[in-house]
């Protein structure tokens, strides 16, 4: 009945078990590549026709697109194995090198979000539950229904006329302030400040979702046989819900923040592009105009592996609050 | 109790639907109540809201704003009901099959619905637009491809539950077909969790068809609340309400859809609403 | 007050239930003493009352929808339901105790069996860490749990029932209560389990001096434990006297028709029994592998042989029993035979023909012959369809006319004693026992030759248990037909069955007649089976 032995276990195997995620991620990819219209070449070329006829018909030979699929399949398998995922006309650069350069200040944004909403929603809605039907429920409650209903892109740019154009708080776009050359902490702070209002429209739509799967989950628990138990013991009602009830509400919370996180890089493309943040969301929304097809695809692919590593290390945190991860 | 005695109960969502039939109204009278095109310059550009015959006012091409949410209304509306119908369906199957028949078949069904599910949806369904050209089938394929997992997974749960209840052993020793004890038996009680899913993913599916033609990926030849604030949002500065107001619909119409849908959980699901 | 007072006084207590409900009040009128080392049994059907009066005591009433709205609690003089909710905390798990039916819900899934434990002695005492853990330690072993060092860092769901409620009352007792309230705590646990948990529990009772309240539905444990018994319906106490007076001599026609209800282990005169053989079942194996793969990181293969070469022979007009255990694979072996399960190997002779290969379509023709009445009358009906539907369903899937399947299942209504008027309501609107009787019309509506009843009155109250076990009886004898009767109530097998079959992990350990197993069992486990049927000396005139 060792503990940390199963719990490296359980990890291995979730570790295992995301590869054929990968896999079928990859195969989707590649079809994807060939559902747009002409061959993959154009797609990869960048439809502009900016390439030379020379690099598409290197492409064409590079790809095997007069081999059969499933020949095309493993060299398509081959080539996103050893990282080339071709090149964007558009930047002038290698996509492969374009994407990760642009993944930190997306990661940047992702991270502050998820502690953001799910701080948060875990504190309003544990509030709201221990409230029950009083006024600090109700607003909660509302809050939580309103913001919920609303568009991110329509928050940011209302954040945007209140905040930045009215009251100048904060600026209405970019990562940092390029032109002011800060350094040190001088740098991080300026980061930090533009950070401030693209967190927050991004993570306002999942506050509202975990504070009421909070709420929901906390009312649930509170239901259950143990918490009687707890209260034969003698025990004070704040052991109760701070000790009992809570770890036990956490659990499908901290599932759903897994879940939820495919959507969070989604809702960064919308923010990123609302706040020209300049991450792998923006980078998408610049590919859309131009229509560089491979870009997106790339940017598809990696977002797709990121969410793949955020549920891995939802899943190692779970399995410490939750003893019988073994039993599922 | 009647079904509406219980929606009733709840006055969010009795609320919720009253918003509702309003947005359901505007649509269906948008041609009587503006019967010009949306996308027709109708007066002078950028006039402020009340001015110049503006209710709402227009944006930077003379588009009238109040016409373009009551025509917008129906893009919403209809490839919102589309995209959900079509994501209830295949969810439903893919789901009903793996629940009730469980070993393989579920393996390999759900393994399909997880990597569907790890797939960031919002970026996959802004990949299939653009790849497919938008339009208003590229959106509801879209939309319906990256919203069945849930509705699958609801739904194999729900037969995962039902399969081994003694009712439906007692249909299998009398030879019972599989078909009908799906159709008939099984998929009758797990109707009020799939109404209740159904209804808040049309709520989604209207927020991902805004924020697709937010981003430029509407049909370009129908208006939509999300194209009016894409297009509106270079003029923040100096014309708010070009954002402001396609905003609020969407908002209020995605509200009244959350309280419908909450008023029906409550009224289908009652024992749920009893405990607190 | 003087001090001479009981352990615990109830006076005219009534609890008020919310506007809606059946009744005005879940308990109306009730007093009882409860005096130090002395067990009172509280016992009623479900719905009686018995539980909501011990949560009334402990304070644990779920407010304001339930609460004492007359009447006084005095534990030791002191009157509870007046005192402060301060003075209640200090009550509760220091000097009234409380265990519960299902240990596994009971206590927290995320916290370790010690911290649990300890959490009641550090909340009632000022004692440092390192003693707490001393005293955990002893509490765990005189609750004779095995290896104490190991299960105080275990959590729940790595014990068993039996050994989480173990742990459960070693919680219960860590601060020496004065009261332990026991709220069928019985219930959930196998019936070997049980008589080692009732030892358990008067053990200690009467080591510590304990007043112990213990409610229960069984009148067996009742017979093994009580001192004293009071008899609970509606709400009201009905009867309350010492065992033997309530037990042997009841007053009230309640008590009086209960204790006719409970099935004797004294079996019934023998009956003749054809030689003719019905369904013989040779060498029958189920094996279930669950685990495994993902290169060994998985949990560790797990083979569990639900059946093992089961080989069992039911004569015509016959009723075997299957006893066994949760576990012992009987559900399993009632499902192979009526193909709801595919069995892996042995054979089904179902009038020389083997029913274990056939296919849907080959077993088409014989799936009337074999009908199967199932244990929960709430899980076992369509909550969609309407009665008269359930019934007539059967007939119609195997080619009947509609009409003349109507007419049958309108006569099955009948046979099984049900309203016509029943035909067009829906399940929920009937009762327990009725939806019982409903499942058994829609067996015996495509005239069945076997019947395959699988624990069909564990569920049910005594009394409806009693009635549907008439029923059963009644229409053996009218339809000529065989049965196989899975149960793990001995003492409802000693009165239906005429051979039983007792199982043990997929294996059957002894067949025999019904009396010769009861007077004579040969293989050690029937005998620990039948030492542990709770009320065993006591015999209900």
């Amino acid at each position: 009945m060792n503990h940390s032995a199963k719990r490296i276990r359980y990890v291995l195997k979730r570790l295992l078990q995301a590869i054929p995620v990968i896999l079928a991620i990859l195969v989707v990819n590649f079809f994807l590549l060939h559902l747009a219209e002409g061959d993959a070449a154009d797609v990869l070329a960048g439809e502009a026709g900016s390439a030379t006829p020379e690099y598409m018909a290197q492409l064409r030979q590079k790809f095997g697109l007069d081999k059969p699929l499933p020949v095309q399949l493993a060299i398509y398998l081959k080539n996103v194995l050893s990282f080339d995922l071709g090149f964007s006309f558009r930047h002038n650069m290698p996509v492969s090198q374009l994407v990760l350069d642009r993944f930190v200040p997306t990661l940047l944004l992702m991270v502050s979000t998820i502690l953001l909403a799910v701080g948060f929603g875990i504190v309003l809605g544990l509030f709201a539950a221990s409230g029950l039907n009083t006024w600090r429920d109700n607003v909660i409650s509302f809050f939580a229904l309103i913001t919920y209903a609303t568009p991110l892109f329509w928050v940011g740019l209302m954040m945007i006329v209140v905040f930045s154009l009215k009251l100048h708080w904060f600026p209405t776009s970019g990562m940092e302030n390029v032109a002011m050359f800060y350094e040190g902490w001088d740098r991080v702070k300026d980061i930090a400040h533009h950070l401030v209002m693209p967190t927050i429209t991004l993570s306002l739509f999942y506050l509202a979702l975990y504070t009421r799967l909070m709420r929901a989950s906390m009312l649930e628990q509170a239901g259950m046989d143990y918490v009687v138990t707890a209260r034969a013991k003698g025990l004070t009602e704040r052991r109760i819900v701070f000790v009992h009830i809570l770890r036990n509400a956490l659990l499908p919370v901290v599932t759903m923040a897994g879940v939820q996180v495919g959507a969070l890089i989604g809702g960064s493309v919308i923010v990123e592009s609302v706040f020209a943040w300049p991450g792998l969301g923006m980078l998408a929304y610049e590919a859309l105009f131009s229509r560089d097809l491979n870009l997106l695809l790339g940017i598809f692919l990696l977002s797709a592996l990121l969410v793949v590593a955020i549920n891995l290390i939802v899943d190692v945190i779970y399995s410490f609050l939750d003893p019988r991860i073994e039993v599922t | 109790m009647t079904f509406w005695q219980l929606y009733r109960r709840n006055r969010s969502a009795v609320l919720g639907l009253f918003i509702l039939f309003a947005v359901f109204a505007m649509a269906a009278f948008a041609s009587v109540l503006f019967p010009e095109d949306p996308f027709r310059l109708a007066g002078k550009p950028m006039s402020p809201p009340g001015e110049n015959g503006f209710f709402l006012g227009s944006d930077t091409l003379g588009r009238d704003v109040a016409s373009g949410i009551a025509h917008g209304a129906r893009t919403s509306l209809m490839i919102a009901g589309l995209a959900t119908a079509v994501a209830v369906f295949i969810g439903a199957v893919l789901g009903g099959l793996a629940g009730y028949y469980g070993g393989w078949t579920d393996d390999i069904l759900m393994r399909v619905t997880e990597m569907f599910q790890t797939i960031p949806s919002f970026v996959f369904a802004i990949l299939i637009v653009a790849i497919m050209k938008p339009s208003i089938q590229s959106i509801v394929i879209a939309i319906a491809v990256v919203s069945w997992p849930a509705v699958a997974r609801l739904v194999r749960g729900e037969f995962i539950s039902l399969r081994n209840r003694e009712f439906i052993q007692a249909c299998h020793s009398v030879g019972m077909g599989d078909l009908r004890i799906m159709l008939a038996e099984i998929l009758p009680n797990c109707l009020s969790p799939i109404i209740v899913a159904g209804s808040l993913m049309v709520a989604t599916a209207i927020l991902i068809e805004s924020g697709l033609s937010f981003l430029g990926l509407g049909d370009p030849n129908i208006i939509s609340w999300g194209f009016q604030i894409g297009a509106g949002r270079t003029v923040l500065r100096s014309a708010w309400w070009v954002c402001t107001f396609p905003g609020i619909a969407i908002l209020l119409t995605v509200l009244a859809i959350n309280l419908v849908g909450e008023g029906l959980n409550d009224a289908l699901n009652p024992r749920l609403r009893e405990r607190t | 007050m003087n001090t001479n007072a009981s352990l615990l006084d109830l006076r005219n207590l009534y609890v008020k239930l919310p506007g809606g409900a059946e009744r005005t009040h879940a308990v109306e009128d009730v007093s009882y003493t409860l005096n130090n080392n002395e067990i009172l049994c509280i016992v009623g059907e479900s719905g009686s009352g018995k539980s909501i009066t011990a949560r009334a005591i402990m304070g644990l009433l779920p407010a304001p929808h339930v609460h004492v709205d007359q009447g006084e609690i005095f534990f030791n003089g002191e009157n509870l339901t007046t005192a402060k909710e301060s003075r209640m905390r200090e009550v509760r798990g220091g000097e009234i105790s409380m265990i519960f039916q299902e240990p596994m819900t009971a206590l927290n899934p995320v916290m370790t069996i010690g911290k649990q434990i300890d959490e009641v002695i550090r909340f009632h005492t000022k004692i440092k860490k390192k003693h707490r853990r001393e005293r955990a330690l002893s509490l765990i072993e005189s609750v004779h749990l095995p290896d104490p060092k190991h299960i105080i860092k275990a959590y729940p769901h790595e014990l068993s029932g039996g050994q989480r409620q173990r742990a459960m009352i070693a919680m219960a007792l860590a601060m020496e209560p004065k009261i332990l309230i026991a709220d069928e705590p019985t219930t959930a646990l196998d019936v070997t389990t049980q008589a080692q948990i009732l030892k358990l529990i008067k053990e200690l009772q009467q080591s510590h001096d304990t007043g112990v309240l213990f409610i229960t539905h069984d009148f067996g444990v009742v017979a093994d434990i009580a001192d004293r018994v009071a008899v609970m319906q509606h709400g009201k106490i009905v009867e309350i006297g010492t065992t033997d007076q309530v037990l042997n001599h009841p007053q009230h026609p309640y008590t009086q028709a209960l204790m006719r209800a409970v099935p004797s282990l004294t079996p019934p005169a023998v009956r003749e029994i054809s030689d003719k053989e019905e369904l013989i079942v040779n060498k029958l194996t189920k094996t279930y592998t669950s685990g495994g793969g993902w290169f060994g990181l998985g949990e560790k293969e797990r083979v569990v042989h639900a059946a093992n070469e089961v080989s069992i022979k039911l004569h015509h007009g016959e009723t075997l029993g299957i006893v066994g255990e949760s576990g012992s694979g009987k559900s399993t072996l009632a499902r192979c035979i009526v193909r709801l399960i595919n069995a892996d190997e042995g054979e089904i002779l179902y009038h020389n023909v083997d029913l274990r290969p056939l296919n849907r379509k080959e077993m088409r023709p014989y799936r009337s012959k074999i009908q199967m009445v199932f244990q929960d009358p709430f899980a076992s009906l369509n909550p969609r369809s309407k009665v008269g539907r359930i019934i007539a369903d059967g007939p119609r899937i195997l080619g009947v006319e509609t009409a003349e399947a109507d007419k049958r299942a309108r006569e099955m209504l009948e046979l099984v004693g049900l309203d016509a008027r029943a035909w067009d309501r829906f399940p929920h609107e009937f009762s327990g026992g009725q939806r019982q009787r409903i499942g058994i019309a829609r067996a015996l509506a495509l005239d069945p030759e076997i019947l395959v009843a699988d624990e069909p009155v564990s569920a049910l109250d005594v009394s409806i248990q009693a009635q549907i076990l008439e029923l059963l009886a009644d229409i053996r004898e009218r339809l000529q037909l065989s049965m196989i009767f899975i149960t793990h109530d001995l003492r409802v097998a000693a009165q239906v069955c005429d051979r039983i079959a007792v199982m043990r992990l997929g294996e059957i350990v002894e067949t025999g007649a019904t009396s010769t197993l009861f007077s004579n069992a040969e293989h050690p486990y029937t005998q620990e089976l039948l030492d542990a049927v709770p009320g065993r000396d006591w015999h209900p005139q």
